[in-house]
């Protein structure tokens, strides 16, 4: 019988979990400027602690790299491992573009680009009575952390049920902003809405896949699920294995915006304000495929074959639906919302691969997947910048009609954005190129020469949409009667897309020792 | 007691749920369908605590209920918001995207 009296304390290595503690303490302090300091100097104080707050993090990461020992923390709740680090370091790089992205004020007339009280009615008085006072919801910053936050613990989480506590601390927050677009704001809130009921249908899926695996091991530990199918390998097939894998995949697949499981992705994308939306886009990508690394490859490794076929025919899927429905779209938001399920279906491409690193192995599975997020949440970040600066009255220019004939008008931000549709596509000498290489050899070395093939036609399909933006912005001409304009952002913006632009430069043309460092940083704690 | 009876019991309220989920219109109720889902699987947990012999699945079984609570707040705060700017909570309506 269970003994309450032998509960013990649990311990806390606190220098390693200081990133994750920094963040609580930078958001739970954002949420107390919301209540005690005036309104006037919040939208600056509350970047410049977001900004800080992640710096402060990302040092603290770097700071434990100089003896660096891979291990399980607070009771083997969190795995701090190579991938662990790299895919924190990641995800703070792109919580730091998040956060520049949000803080922008320069393009929207001094206004940022969230309601102005995003609980009064749209059209109401009382909207219009805020937009009068230049209000503005600054608790945005708070709730980026907070999701930053639940990003890091998803990616590090060695203990089913810290999974599904962090995916919930990750997505909570990012369905409410969703919600707070400053304009179009029914749209918003329409996606805001969709977000939020499909994402809590997916969680729910997620969290009967974790019960039925705690059914099957006993346990709640990634570990306990690997040595329960090691154990029962030889007993037939496990009804419980198989649903919770199942069930799990699809709470992941939903977070990756994978087919089938994609119908939220263009409508989100959308009608989120635009600074969310380029964060979400490649941040919870990262989380979520971090996560699903480390469950089908730590606690479900010894089930490969069961779930190998199922992530090559999602990968097939995400890959054709994106690139071919990606070609009707009009509106730019939208397209790199189906350019997201293509991308997604590429790096399904390198997990369906599941090659470690060692002996005679060029790159892989993890090395080449966090090298790929790398390339493309870059590209992301700078690509939603510069749609934040294109405008036309009303709003941003998202249409790709608005954006015809940019290239003669302002050869600068047309010439970056095709730099960031090239990488997207894949054409060599961008990061992208180099990005979809990897993924192609780990699946290649993983015995899927044949999801490599598919793969390869599918890049070329998807090249065709790019390139289709491409053309419009240097071969055609603004129709009658639009007028669009390119606003001057502010450094914060700039500092992404520069940024942005000379990563894809230079990951392209120099990718070598990055990608050793994330082929290093690859392997998994068991 | 065996726990099988249990595990039947919560697979059906699951399947309640999706299928409430699916086929129900109005936001709020959709969202109670996501709601018996989350209990379904504290049923399961608890159930498997049982046939375990350990005390993990009940401790899920609470991080679950914090976990719900917290999306009820959020989940509440959009359906109103989505409701008070089109004074209708039905999921047919919102439909100003497609495809």
């Amino acid at each position: 019988m269970i003994n309450a009296l032998e509960i013990q304390a649990p311990t806390i290595e606190w220098v390693p979990l200081l990133p994750l503690i920094l963040l609580f303490a930078g958001a739970v302090i954002g949420v107390l400027i919301e209540a005690f300091v005036p309104r006037g100097v919040r939208h600056a104080l509350q970047s410049a602690l977001a900004l800080l707050t992640i710096l402060g993090a990302g040092a603290a990461v770097l700071v434990a790299l100089a003896d660096f020992e891979p291990a399980k923390l607070a009771m083997d709740a969190i795995a701090y491992d190579g991938p662990t680090l790299v895919f924190w370091l990641l995800l703070l790089l792109f919580g730091l573009g998040g956060v520049a992205l949000f803080a922008e004020r320069a393009v929207g007339d001094g206004q940022s680009a969230f309601a102005a009280s995003a609980a009064a009615v749209p059209g109401s008085p009382l909207e219009r009575e805020a937009v009068r006072l230049k209000r503005e919801q600054t608790e945005v910053f708070p709730l980026l952390l907070f999701s930053l936050l639940g990003m890091l613990l998803f990616a590090s989480a060695n203990d089913l049920i810290l999974l599904f506590v962090s995916l919930e601390v990750f997505s909570l927050p990012l369905y409410l902003l969703s919600a707070m677009a400053r304009r179009r704001r029914l749209l918003s809130q329409e996606a805001g809405l969709k977000y939020f009921l499909l994402g809590s249908l997916a969680s729910g899926f997620f969290l009967y896949g974790i019960a039925m695996l705690y059914g099957f091991s006993g346990g709640l530990k990634l570990t306990d699920v690997a040595v329960a199918i090691d154990s029962q390998a030889n007993e037939g097939t496990h009804v419980l294995l198989i649903l919770g894998l199942v069930l799990m995949a699809v709470g992941l697949l939903f977070k990756i915006g994978a087919v089938p499981f994609h119908a939220w992705t263009p409508d989100v994308y959308m009608g989120a304000p635009t600074p969310v939306t380029g964060f979400m886009a490649i941040a919870t990508k990262t989380a979520a495929v971090a996560a699903l690394l480390r469950v089908f490859y730590v606690a479900l490794g010894g089930a490969a074959w069961d779930w190998q076929p199922v992530f090559a025919t999602v990968a097939v899927l995400s890959m054709l639906v994106g690139a071919v429905i990606a070609i009707w779209q009009n509106d730019l938001k939208r397209l790199l919302a189906y350019s997201a399920i293509t991308h997604a279906g590429f790096i399904l491409v390198a997990v369906t691969g599941a090659v470690e690193a060692g002996e005679g192995v060029f790159v892989s599975s993890v090395g080449a997947v966090a090298f790929y997020l790398l390339t493309y949440g870059v590209a992301t970040l700078g690509a939603f910048g510069l749609l934040m600066s294109v405008r036309r009255a009303g709003g941003e220019a998202t249409l790709i009609s608005d954006w015809k004939g940019l290239g003669r008008s302002n050869p600068v931000v047309a010439g970056v954005m095709t730099l960031f549709f090239l990488s997207f596509a894949g054409i060599p000498l961008t990061a992208g190129f180099v990005g979809k290489l990897a993924v192609f050899v780990a699946a290649f070395q993983g015995g899927y020469g044949w999801l490599v093939v598919v793969a390869i036609i599918m890049s070329v399909v998807a090249a065709y949409f790019y390139l289709k933006v491409i053309v419009a912005m240097w071969f055609q001409s603004l129709d009658e009667g639009t007028e669009v304009v390119v606003v001057s952002p502010s450094p914060w913006v700039w500092t992404v897309v520069v940024v942005g632009a000379l990563a894809t430069v230079i990951l392209g043309l120099l990718p070598g020792g990055m990608l050793d460092v994330m082929n290093g940083f690859s392997e998994f704690i068991r | 007691m065996t726990t099988g009876s249990l595990l039947v019991l919560s697979a059906i309220l699951f399947t309640v749920g999706v299928a409430g989920f699916l086929l129900r219109r109005n936001a709020i109720i959709a969202f109670m369908s996501i709601e018996l889902m989350l209990n379904a699987s504290n049923l399961a947990f608890v159930a498997f605590a049982r046939q375990h012999g350990n005390l993990e699945g009940q401790m899920a079984a609470f991080f679950v209920m914090v976990v719900a609570a917290a999306e009820v707040v959020v989940g509440l705060a959009i359906i109103v918001s989505v409701y008070r700017a089109r004074r209708s909570a039905s999921v047919d309506d919102v439909s100003l995207m497609k495809f």
